[in-house]
């Protein structure tokens, strides 16, 4: 089920959340799966300890699919491994240590939007905003060189394409050599290196009980979740404030609203869909049988419109209640860098409605090409003039 | 109300934080602590939000006191 439209998900949810919530499906190779679409069987199945992340046992999506999988990370590893792997990440993403970041996202954003003064008009929002955002935001943190940007851009762009396939896998080869000389760099360094991937690669491999193996599979992640998110969120959210000139203009006035448009953005938007798992034992839910072995996919961006928790769900309203949204998962894999997420949202559309008030679309929306066939859902670019 | 957090569930999300920053904050190893155990009546919406948003059911609230056999609960 492709979406093609930025803002609407598949039409496919909705009849699937009136009719069959918890529908069984077979993928490429015969195998069951149940496609879950209410957001109270989402959070109750991913918070259940029966359902695993294990990707040996995962649905496949196609033949080259969990193919270059083989990793220990926080998004392949169950119960008890991945809550000690986790417990190593959470403090660099905590509520407090993201928001001493805030300055330097301050920093990033501004020293973009100077340089929108001198750009021909139109511009191309992603590539002149949205992506060297997140991506320089990914690399202070992490402590990646920005310079190599272009690179791992493009590598994991194809590496998180949805119909995995040759040049994906070859993709996540280049970015996995790529991290392992970088980490193999800063674990001989003399002077200690204040990113995370340094501080895993000194400590954590001395003290932390990790391996070499153990940092770069998550930070092959990290790299990766870290700025294709983001970057897909903040064109989006700018698209989609644009398309709402009221609650733009709410917005540039009192700035208050911003995280909870935020919430809502998040909601409405649903960037990241599609979440697998698999049952470890039978689950009796809602008089189905979900059988051990059996497939799960999350289609949160359907939890997102659930009318059960969200009235009007197709509505785009800044100030509704929208905390409760699954847009970052659920359960004790939901998203490690959600707190920074939000930061990176809030920061960016604040100084957009701040310094480009009179921003506008310099293309027809139905027009706009979006990325269909990615995990990530995003846009490919987004012209705007001012 | 009585509230604790149970840390071997906690996954260091911070939705309770969020919700309730007066009463749970994560420590500096990530991990959600309750601030204080009774919280005031002025802070119960708040509290009932983070026990709802927490991701893993880690945000533990009891009308009047907390289960005393509950050996998840370390915080």
């Amino acid at each position: 089920m492709a979406r093609t439209c930025p803002f609407q998900p598949p039409g496919r949810y909705a009849e699937l959340r009136a009719t069959t919530p918890i529908a069984p499906a077979r993928v490429w190779d015969g195998s069951r799966t149940w496609l879950i679409t209410k957001q109270e069987h989402t959070r109750a199945l991913l918070a259940d300890s029966r359902v695993r992340i294990n990707p040996a046992r995962l649905p496949r999506l196609s033949p080259a699919d969990g193919e270059a999988e083989a990793t220990r990370s926080l998004l392949t590893l169950d119960a008890p491994d991945h809550g000690t792997l986790r417990r190593v990440f959470i403090p660099e993403f905590t509520v407090r240590r993201v928001r001493t970041m805030r300055p330097g996202v301050e920093r990033i954003v501004d020293g973009l939007l100077d340089r929108f003064g001198t750009l021909d008009r139109p511009a191309d929002l992603v590539a002149e905003l949205a992506l060297p955002m997140s991506t320089l935001v990914i690399c202070d943190l992490l402590g990646v060189p920005y310079e190599d940007h272009a690179f791992f851009q493009s590598r994991s762009e194809r590496a998180t394409r949805l119909m995995g396939d040759d040049e994906s896998v070859t993709a996540l080869l280049e970015l996995r050599d790529y991290l392992d000389r970088l980490i193999t760099t800063k674990s001989e360094a003399t002077t200690p290196d204040e990113g995370v991937i340094g501080t895993l690669a000194t400590q954590g491999l001395r003290t932390g009980g990790l391996t070499h193996a153990d940092v770069l599979d998550n930070a092959v992640l990290l790299l990766a979740a870290g700025h294709e998110t983001s970057a897909a969120m903040t064109a989006l959210s700018v698209l989609t404030l644009l398309q709402h000139p009221d609650a733009w203009q709410e917005l540039a006035e009192d700035p208050a609203l911003m995280p909870n448009a935020v919430e809502e953005l998040l909601r409405y938007l649903s960037v990241a869909d599609g979440l697998r798992r698999s049952a470890a034992a039978d689950i009796e839910l809602d008089g189905h049988t979900i059988r051990a072995g059996d497939g799960l996919i999350f289609l949160l961006a359907s939890g997102n419109r659930d009318e059960d928790v969200f009235p009007s769900p197709d509505a785009f309203d800044i100030h509704r209640p929208a905390r409760q949204h699954v847009a970052f998962g659920y359960g004790p894999h939901q998203c490690l860098g959600q707190n920074l997420a939000r930061l990176e949202l809030e920061v960016t559309l604040s100084a957009v409605l701040r310094r480009l008030p009179g921003l506008r679309l310099a293309a027809d929306v139905d027009a706009l090409r979006v990325k269909e066939d990615s995990a990530i859902f995003g846009l490919h670019e987004l012209p705007v003039t001012w | 109300m009585r509230v604790r957090i149970a840390r071997e569930l906690c996954v260091g999300a911070g939705q309770c934080e969020r919700s309730a920053p007066e009463v749970f904050a994560q420590d500096d190893s990530g991990l959600s602590r309750a601030l204080v155990q009774a919280p005031g009546a002025e802070q119960w919406p708040a509290v009932h939000e983070a026990a709802d948003l927490c991701p893993v059911g880690a945000v533990l609230v009891a009308a009047g006191r907390a289960a005393a056999d509950d050996r998840r609960e370390t915080s």
